[in-house]
Formats: structure tokens, C-alpha cells, sequence
């Protein structure tokens, strides 16, 4: 019984791009949300931040049907990406768009209570120093917040990595294209594979474990030194 | 010279509060103290001269510079003022080193990182109050007197043109509070800019101010004869207690 290692790795390589990938685009769309969001108190506000975290509560096949709406063939964006030659559905980079949208609650709403916590006056003292808004955010608010927003993209990756609903309805299950890790542990299950399913779902535990641990390692670190 | 007139209404705290002022600060007075009890005003005042806080409606001058106006529509932005603020807990960086504090105001997006002139400028701020030493330091590894110190070489490093002092002894002991009078007078003296110190103590006002400024429930009143009056009491608790019931706030 010789492991076929190729039938692990790919998924494997898979999920850790689309995750990867998926937690840096929501990392800088979270950060310019949670700062425009932060400073203005209003209706409006509190309405766009019910949407941010609309993700986190909503099946994620709603949220895949939503994205076919928008990027499909026939969407609203996708008819214009069509023109460019980009194109969505059934490919990777549809995963990526997947995953982005449900792990970017996460990275949000920590980074949002994080960089409530920060004390005002130290905000404050950087604007009377000379800062505008922009350097206020980027050299005091996100440096003193960043333990939140660090634990936030932590979970967001873990969280990317098993992405199965939306994932599935936009980018499908193409063996070797789109099947990530939890693509893959669905259809090994499903074609009665038992060794393969078992060995892709150690390997997933292992990698959420080893993030989860790392995470701490770094905080607790970072805590110390400060 | 300083000109205020501000409206300033917060109807949304348990109990609403409007500040209402108007008064000049000429420029003999060099040291102004506001002087009043906690939830006066005082601190309000502070912010809408910083610019940190909009006022509702008024006008803000500082000598021939129109901060703000609302008739004319302008709103000088905190970071173009140039008015320096020391705050009640000293509002240090806590993520950087002491130097990179007093560099911050001449620093970018990225504020570790400090151009070698920048740093021996800033290096040299530090020396003239004495804690050139405390360079590599992080502010939560100093004492009530370094942090002052450090608090005030960062706003002076930004070149301010009026410096604003929010109650800097409140929050200590007393034998500290006698310590740090007496070095923030040292440190005041060898300035030229005007400065405006907020304060609950009369002893503070005894030791810095050449002008003062009652507050009383969002209310203010200049006393610009302060010191004559002072001399005919025996403290300056009596001759604040003395003013404070006899001036009439409209």
C-alpha cells in the first residue's frame, strides 16, 4: 500500500493559497473598513457594519448563491469581467473570492474591537504632533491594536482553509484545480475512500493545529516583550 | 495673543452641557492658567483650541492665524496648527522608544523609523531636559517625572507655537505633584512660546500663571488683574474662593 502522496498535497497546496491568498485581500479591504467605520457614528455606519458582518451568520451557500449573482457569467460584475477575460466559476481564483468574503468577518470584527481598545488621547496626541488621519491609523491605532487584528487573520486563515459551502457552489470540485482540502475529504468520503478521507483529515487538523499554536507562540511573545 | 468665542452643546451625556465662552488672552500673558472645577469646561475649551473637538459655532484666533470660524467656514485641522498638547496622563507612545517619541512628529507612516537628523534633533531635546540617557527606553520602564519630560520634548521637537498643559499633576501624590511643579516651572521658563495650563489646585495657579481664567459650569470669566488681587490675600485657595464667589458668569 503505497501512500499516493500527490492526491494529499495538491488539495493541501490548494487550501493554503486560496487561505493565504484569500486572508491578505480580506486583511486590507477589514483595515479600511474598520477605519472608515471607526470614526463616524451614525446610521449609516451602523447599517455598512451589519453588512461587514452579515458573512459570519449566513449559511454559506447563500453567500455562494450571492457571489454567483455578482460573478457569474451573467452577474452584475461577471458580464464585465467576461469582456476582460477573466472568469470566476470553476477556477481557483472563484475559491479565492469565496473565502475571502466568509473570513472577512473575522479579521473585521476583531480588528474593530481591537482598535476600539486603543485609548483616544494617544490618537489624539499624534494629530496635535503633526499626523493626519491616514499616518494616525497606520503608526499608532493599528501598532497598538495589532495583537486583536493578528488573532483575527489567524482564525481567518484557519477559517479560509475549511471553506466548503461557497467554495463549492462558485469554484466547484475539479480535481486538481479547485478541490481544496475540504473539497477533497467530501469526496473521498462520499467515494467510499476511507484510507484517502482519514489521511486528508489528519492533515487538516495537523495544519489548524500547528497555525493555532503558532499564533499563540507569536502573541504570548510579542506580550513579553512589551 | 488668543481670542475665543466657542458654543459647544453635548445634549446626548446624562446631563446636557453647553459650553459657552468668550474672551482674550493678550500677550503679556505669557502663562494662563484656566482655573475651576472638574466638568467646567476647562479641558473642552483645550480640545477646541487644538483642534481635536468642532465646535458648534464661534471663532478661534491665535495672534494673526484664524483657526476657526464658522461664519467663514474654516476648520484648521489639528496636525496644521502647530499647537502643542500635553496631556493629562502624558499620552505617550507606548509601543516606541523614547526617542522615536520625541522624533514622532518629524517621522512618517512608519514611525521606528527615524533619518539620523532627525535623531540627533530629537537626541538633543532629550540632553536639554536632562534624559538623554532614557534614549532606548520604553515609556512604561519611567517615572512620573521622566514621562513629563519626554511628554514635553516631543511637543516642543514639533515646533509649536502655544503650548497646552491639561491638569499634568492630577493624577499624582503629593510630594511628586511639589517635585514636578517645580520642574515644569524650570522647563516653562526656558521657553518663548505662550502656554495655557488647566488646573484644580490654587497652588498651581500661584506658581505658573500670569493670567487666569475662571470656568464654572461650561462658563468663563478672564481675570486679568490676578496678581494685584493675589496680594492681598493670605493663599491662593482664599483669593480663587474669594473670585469664584464674586464673579458673576453670564
Amino acid at each position: 500500500m503505497g501512500l499516493d502522496w500527490q492526491s494529499v498535497l495538491t488539495p493541501l497546496a490548494l487550501s493554503l493559497r486560496v487561505a493565504g491568498l484569500a486572508t491578505a485581500v480580506s486583511f486590507l479591504a477589514a483595515m479600511l473598513a474598520a477605519w472608515l467605520l471607526a470614526r463616524k457614528r451614525s446610521s449609516l455606519p451602523a447599517f455598512l457594519d451589519a453588512c461587514c458582518t452579515l458573512p459570519l451568520v449566513l449559511p454559506p451557500t447563500v453567500l455562494g448563491y450571492y457571489l454567483i449573482l455578482l460573478v457569474g457569467r451573467r452577474g452584475v460584475v461577471g458580464q464585465w469581467l467576461n469582456e476582460a477575460g477573466i472568469n470566476l466559476i470553476f477556477s481557483w481564483q472563484g475559491a479565492v473570492v469565496a473565502a475571502t468574503v466568509v473570513v472577512f468577518p473575522l479579521i473585521y470584527k476583531s480588528a474593530r474591537a481591537a482598535l476600539e481598545q486603543v485609548d483616544p488621547h494617544l490618537e489624539n496626541a499624534a494629530r496635535t504632533l503633526g499626523a493626519s488621519e491616514w499616518r494616525v491609523f497606520v503608526s499608532v491605532s493599528l501598532p497598538l491594536a495589532w495583537r486583536g487584528v493578528f488573532a483575527g487573520l489567524m482564525l481567518a486563515f484557519a477559517r479560509g482553509m475549511g471553506e466548503f459551502g461557497a467554495t463549492l457552489m462558485i469554484a466547484g470540485n475539479i480535481p486538481g484545480k479547485t478541490q481544496t482540502l475540504a473539497l477533497a475529504i467530501y469526496d473521498a468520503f462520499q467515494s467510499g475512500n476511507d484510507l484517502r478521507a482519514t489521511r486528508l483529515v489528519l492533515l487538516t487538523s495537523l495544519v489548524c493545529v500547528g497555525l493555532l499554536t503558532a499564533a499563540e507562540v507569536l502573541t504570548s511573545r510579542q506580550r513579553r516583550k512589551q | 495673543m488668543i481670542s475665543v468665542r466657542l458654543r459647544k452643546h453635548f445634549s446626548c451625556a446624562r446631563t446636557p452641557f453647553t459650553l459657552n465662552v468668550d474672551y482674550s488672552i493678550g500677550p503679556e500673558q505669557k502663562r494662563v492658567a484656566f482655573f475651576g472645577p472638574s466638568g467646567s469646561g476647562k479641558s473642552l475649551t483645550l480640545h477646541c483650541l487644538a483642534g481635536l473637538v468642532r465646535p458648534d459655532s464661534g471663532r478661534i484666533r491665535l495672534g494673526g492665524q484664524v483657526l476657526y470660524d464658522d461664519a467663514a467656514k474654516v476648520f484648521v485641522p489639528a496636525r496644521r496648527r502647530r499647537i502643542g498638547y500635553m496631556f493629562q496622563d502624558y499620552a505617550l507612545f507606548p509601543h516606541l522608544t523614547v526617542l522615536q517619541n520625541v522624533a514622532y512628529a518629524r517621522t512618517g507612516c512608519l514611525a521606528r523609523l527615524v533619518r539620523v537628523g532627525e535623531r540627533d534633533k530629537a537626541q538633543a531635546m532629550l540632553e536639554r531636559f536632562g534624559i538623554g540617557h532614557l534614549a532606548e527606553l520604553r515609556p512604561d520602564s519611567l517615572s512620573g517625572g521622566q514621562r513629563q519630560r519626554v511628554a514635553m520634548a516631543r511637543a516642543l521637537n514639533a515646533d509649536p507655537q502655544l503650548l497646552l498643559l491639561d491638569e499634568p499633576f492630577s493624577a499624582l501624590d503629593t510630594l511628586l505633584r511639589e517635585r514636578l511643579r517645580q520642574e515644569l516651572l524650570e522647563i516653562l521658563a526656558m521657553l518663548t512660546i505662550p502656554a495655557v495650563i488647566i488646573t484644580h489646585d490654587p497652588d498651581d495657579v500661584d506658581v505658573f500663571a500670569s493670567g487666569l481664567i475662571l470656568y464654572n459650569n461650561g462658563h468663563a470669566r478672564p481675570v486679568p488683574e490676578y496678581r494685584a488681587l493675589r496680594a492681598g490675600f493670605a493663599s491662593a485657595g482664599q483669593c480663587l474662593r474669594h473670585l469664584q464667589e464674586k464673579t458673576v458668569f453670564a
